[in-house]
């Protein structure tokens, strides 16, 4: 049994991190409307890891995007805390992802020309209240190779010098968008280790998308998503280890 | 330390994983700066160095001549309104026998007040001191001529002054304003070795000449805003009863003039050639850097994700432009600041100036510089801005892939039955429409420069082809100090090694329709006239019994057609105009003239035939005794060696013709090399997935790289007729502006010039993109079918 949080259900505001009212998402591309989300309804709590669960196309990406400010609903409100996101203007989204979001993508978007560690100065240049590049590197484990180049670099290392990237910050949220995704089992432990471990030690509210239903165990709580809707929740009494995780 | 944001290390990176495209533009750029500071600096410069010398040396501002005028006339001629000083002197062109030279040289006296220093035009002295006012041989010669001479203070040559001949001594040399370009009379060319100017106490010129209490020559400086006219009126109608030849300002005296079209000409290159360079400039930047940000799309995305604001990433893009405007800029600089001393160093060997201010002015530097870096933000402003715009959650996701449709043209090229790899090309030409116009552009820019620099060389030839070896067919012009006797002629004829002798008449003469008038030089030709021509497109034709014909030029100036009469007044010859029809014209190429044959001169004149010059042609092995006959014989004021006219000024063009057309190809390649290379790059890393699956179906390196290499070169011939155009029409813009009251230059088609432009162009290009083709071979397969696009 973990702590309290591990439990679903009825949560106070203070411990509502993001929350949604008939978020809807249409994208038109020439004639055609495709409804990427629609009227979803959903709670993240603070401090726990979440797991987006679902299909291509059941709209668990558009969802992380609208939640992170890259993207805006077409219908529907969405909360950050006491903030009402679908009001920001862009300059403000700019502002808020600089504050307070941290992404990790499926294909760790490093830029090529930097090293390691000058990929975490990209954020550290800019936040508010960031911990160094070495101690973000440190906590992933990758200090020793932090004047790596993304090219000299395993996938699971881009990927772990991705999420101290992330986590550089001080975020309130990590989102991450298939986060082992393109990784081989072994070094996608690895990468849900770190993730799992900044969730424990820093209770970085987090949302982790994957097919791989399995991630689901080590999650507090699970979203199934198809076309589109919220269809299942389920909370999680008894979380695995990423390593206890059967691939 | 100072840590250098991680997002501009990424600029930097960037930066030198481009700097082959980088330096591409960088060269292209340099080139734009460099022609802006040479042609703004040097005519900066020439412009600056003339003012400066004619205000510390009092150039005058109206000059006039008369045959004999009474110094007495001096206190009327200060009193006319608007005059601030005037001063009278004698000058006459003279013969000179030079030691080491076989044949005559000429030279033209100026004489020096009896005061001591000239109020006007004052020379300068430069070495040795000046002649005593009581000396009877003492002289000052103008600088060029005495190192060209090697005379040094205390030196000797001889002079036939007033038909006698006189030892003189240098005992100075000296620059003048007046002399700044210095020509003997029928030349184009300085020829320093042939021709001096000759300074002389005004005691000493009284004697020679004849001339105690008058003079020949008159120079006038004049109030600040003053009416330069109304005093030419003025002192015309007090030199008329003396011989007065017309007085006329600035812009007709010889030296001032040909500064004037040189600078004139330093300009119009300022405003033709920088642009062409800028806009390029502008095409290449805006090409690479919407490339760029075409491939940056997921790390613009992640930027903005990690919270940089749209503002941070214009300046990033913009930023990334202004680096390579800055390797443009300071490259410009350094070759702009080299190649003006180049050419300062060729004006050096025209321009007498006691010192050419040269210094490129901090203000051009900047001026440069702006449109540098202008052209260069203007060039990524737009991909810049797309780039900030661009909304994060769209720019994650992988751009689309280009929409290709199948239209009519499509049959035409199934019809074809074309290979694939040529489809390609083709259908890459007509998806992106603008980008294959405005590289076609590119190409064609290039093209044009080297067609307009083409043109010079060829239009020279003409020039000198048309002026002597068919109009003028001489081998010496014998010049008097007055006109003389037709006589004349026949002595001339016996003198040794003389085949043919033919007299002619110069005149000055204002022609008048209505309120426009142009002041000529009128020339008498005796009928059937050999030895010098007049010219039409149909060959040799010849003055008229009666009425008058004109430089092609005038007809328009006047509101003239052919057959109409004209008003001729001859200065200080006739006292009434009288009206003359226009029977024909010539095409003019030494300014504007008018010809009438010489008897229907010499009638209206009323008066026995008379001469001012001599046309000579002589036997190849008898002109050293020519020359010795010539330097003894009194009376003559000059000879001028058309031969030799002719060598120095071919020398003189053909050293700077190379020069200038090295430049320009150099220019022309850098142009084609640029658009050619970015434009490979950017098609290699928009297509290396095509390219390699190509590869990986079993295509050859080579059928693979013709994709790159068939595209550029596609487009580049494409541009050859446009490139023939524009250039065309910058030689004719160019020929314009460089033709002046003192030469016309004629713009001759030579297919030579368009072939050379293009093969450069061509080169160039195919060059710059087999430099990318290599790439091809280099391609990882593998890597790139993993990569995600």
């Amino acid at each position: 049994m973990a702590d309290s949080n591990d439990q679903g259900g009825v949560a106070s505001a203070a411990d509502v991190t993001f929350r949604t009212e008939g978020l809807t998402r249409v994208y038109r591309t020439g004639e055609t409307q495709v409804k990427a989300l629609d009227g979803v309804d959903v709670v993240l709590l603070t401090g726990q890891l979440t797991v987006l669960l679902g299909p291509s196309g059941s709209g668990k990406s558009t969802l992380l995007n609208i939640l992170g400010g890259l993207d805006h609903a077409s219908a529907g409100r969405v909360w950050f805390r006491d903030t009402e996101l679908t009001r920001l203007s862009d300059r403000a989204l700019t502002r808020y992802r600089r504050d307070h979001v941290g992404f990790v993508f499926q294909f760790y978007n490093l830029v090529p020309s930097l090293t390691a560690r000058e990929n975490v100065r990209l954020v550290t240049d800019i936040a508010a209240d960031p911990m160094s590049a070495e101690e973000a590197l440190e906590r992933v484990g990758l200090l020793a190779r932090m004047d790596h180049f993304p090219g000299q670099l395993s996938g699971g290392e881009q990927q772990r010098v991705a999420i101290a990237r992330a986590i550089a910050k001080r975020p309130g949220v990590l989102l991450c968008d298939e986060p082992t995704g393109a990784l081989d089992s072994k070094t996608g432990v690895q990468v849900l280790e770190v993730l799992d471990q900044i969730n424990r030690e820093t209770g970085t509210t987090t949302a982790v998308i994957t097919h791989n239903a399995m991630i689901r165990r080590m999650a507090h709580r699970v979203l199934h998503f198809s076309d589109g809707r919220l269809v299942r929740e389920e909370v999680n009494d008894h979380r695995l280890a990423p390593h206890e995780i059967d691939w | 330390m100072v840590r250098v944001p991680a997002i501009d290390l990424k600029l930097l990176r960037d930066l030198r994983r481009l700097w082959a495209q980088a330096l591409a533009i960088a060269v292209v750029l340099a080139c734009g700066v460099m022609v802006l500071l040479i042609s703004v600096g040097m005519s900066g410069a020439l412009d600056r160095s003339r003012t400066a010398y004619y205000e510390r040396n009092a150039f005058a501002d109206v000059f006039a001549r008369a045959t004999r005028a009474p110094r007495g006339l001096l206190p009327e001629i200060a009193a006319i309104p608007g005059v601030r000083v005037a001063e009278a002197r004698i000058s006459r062109f003279v013969m000179l026998d030079l030691p080491g030279r076989v044949q005559a040289a000429t030279g033209q006296i100026v004489s020096l007040p009896e005061t001591g220093r000239a109020r006007l035009n004052r020379p300068l002295l430069t070495s040795g001191r000046w002649p005593d006012p009581g000396a009877v041989s003492e002289v000052v010669v103008n600088a060029p001529f005495a190192e060209a001479r090697g005379f040094r203070p205390g030196d000797l040559f001889h002079a036939t002054l007033g038909g006698k001949r006189r030892t003189l001594t240098v005992v100075g040399t000296a620059l003048s304003p007046e002399f700044i370009y210095t020509i003997g009379p029928g030349s184009l060319m300085p020829d320093h070795a042939g021709h001096g100017i000759i300074w002389i106490p005004a005691r000493m010129a009284e004697g020679a000449f004849d001339m105690t209490g008058a003079f020949d020559d008159l120079v006038i400086a004049l109030h600040r805003g003053a009416s330069e006219a109304s005093v030419i009126d003025a002192v015309d109608a007090l030199l008329d009863p003396y011989g007065g030849t017309g007085a006329h300002g600035r812009a007709d005296q010889i030296s001032h003039a040909f500064l004037d079209s040189e600078i004139e000409g330093l300009r119009v290159m300022a405003w033709i050639l920088p642009p062409v360079f800028l806009v390029i400039s502008i095409f290449l930047v805006n090409m690479v850097v919407g490339r760029i940000v075409a491939l940056e799309r997921a790390e613009i995305g992640l930027l903005k994700a990690l919270g940089y604001s749209d503002r941070a990433i214009l300046v990033h893009y913009l930023l990334l432009a202004g680096l390579v405007a800055l390797i443009g800029v300071l490259l410009g600089f350094a070759l702009g600041a080299w190649l003006s001393r180049v050419l300062a160093r060729m004006y050096a060997q025209f321009y007498d100036f006691p010192e050419l201010i040269f210094g490129i002015s901090w203000t051009t530097y900047a001026l440069a510089a702006l449109a540098g870096f202008g052209a260069s933000a203007l060039g990524a402003v737009r991909a810049a801005l797309s780039a900030a715009w661009l909304p994060p959650a769209v720019a994650m996701v992988p751009a689309p892939p280009p929409v290709f449709t199948r239209g009519r043209g499509d049959r035409l090229l199934a019809w074809l039955r074309l290979p694939q790899t040529d489809l390609m090309i083709l259908r890459s030409l007509t998806r992106w429409p603008i980008r294959a116009l405005t590289t076609l552009t590119g190409y064609a820019l290039g093209t044009a420069i080297l067609v307009a620099s083409g043109f010079m060389p060829d239009s020279m030839d003409a020039l000198m082809e048309r002026t002597f070896d068919l109009a003028y067919r001489q081998d010496v012009i014998l010049t008097f100090g007055q006109d003389a006797p037709a006589s004349a002629v026949d002595s001339v004829r016996r003198l040794p090694g003389v085949m043919q002798a033919e007299g002619q008449l110069w005149l000055s003469a204002t022609l008048r329709n209505g309120h426009r008038s142009e002041d000529v030089t009128l020339q008498g030709l005796p009928p059937g006239s050999d030895l010098s021509r007049l010219l039409d497109d149909s060959g040799a034709v010849e003055p008229p019994p009666i009425g008058i014909m004109l430089t092609d030029s005038l007809l328009p100036r006047l509101g003239l057609s052919r057959g109409a009469a004209v008003e001729v007044t001859l200065t200080g010859r006739l006292a009434h105009p009288v009206k003359l029809t226009v029977t024909g014209t010539v095409p003019q190429t030494l300014g504007p003239m008018a010809y009438m044959s010489a008897p229907a001169v010499e009638a209206l004149l009323g008066r026995a035939p008379r001469v001012s010059s001599i046309n000579v042609t002589l036997r190849e092995d008898r002109v050293d005794a020519f020359h010795a006959a010539v330097k003894q014989a009194p009376g003559l004021g000059g000879a001028i060696l058309l031969s030799d006219n002719r060598r120095a000024f071919e020398d003189t063009m053909a050293a700077n013709v190379t020069v200038m057309s090295l430049v320009y190809i150099l220019l022309g390649g850098a142009i084609a090399v640029g658009v050619a290379y970015n434009g490979a790059r950017i098609q290699l890393s928009e297509r290396a997935r095509e390219l390699a699956s190509l590869r990986i179906l079993g295509f050859g390196r080579w059928e693979v790289s013709w994709v790159l290499v068939g595209e550029a070169m596609v487009l580049a011939v494409c541009a050859q007729p446009l490139g023939w155009a524009i250039g065309y029409g910058i030689a004719w813009a160019m020929t314009e502006r460089f033709s002046s009251d003192l030469f016309t230059l004629p713009l001759v088609f030579n297919p030579r010039a368009f072939a050379l432009a293009s093969i450069v162009t061509l080169v160039s290009a195919l060059g710059a993109v087999l430099i990318v083709r290599r790439r091809t071979d280099r391609l990882d397969l593998v890597q790139v079918m993993k990569t995600r696009e």
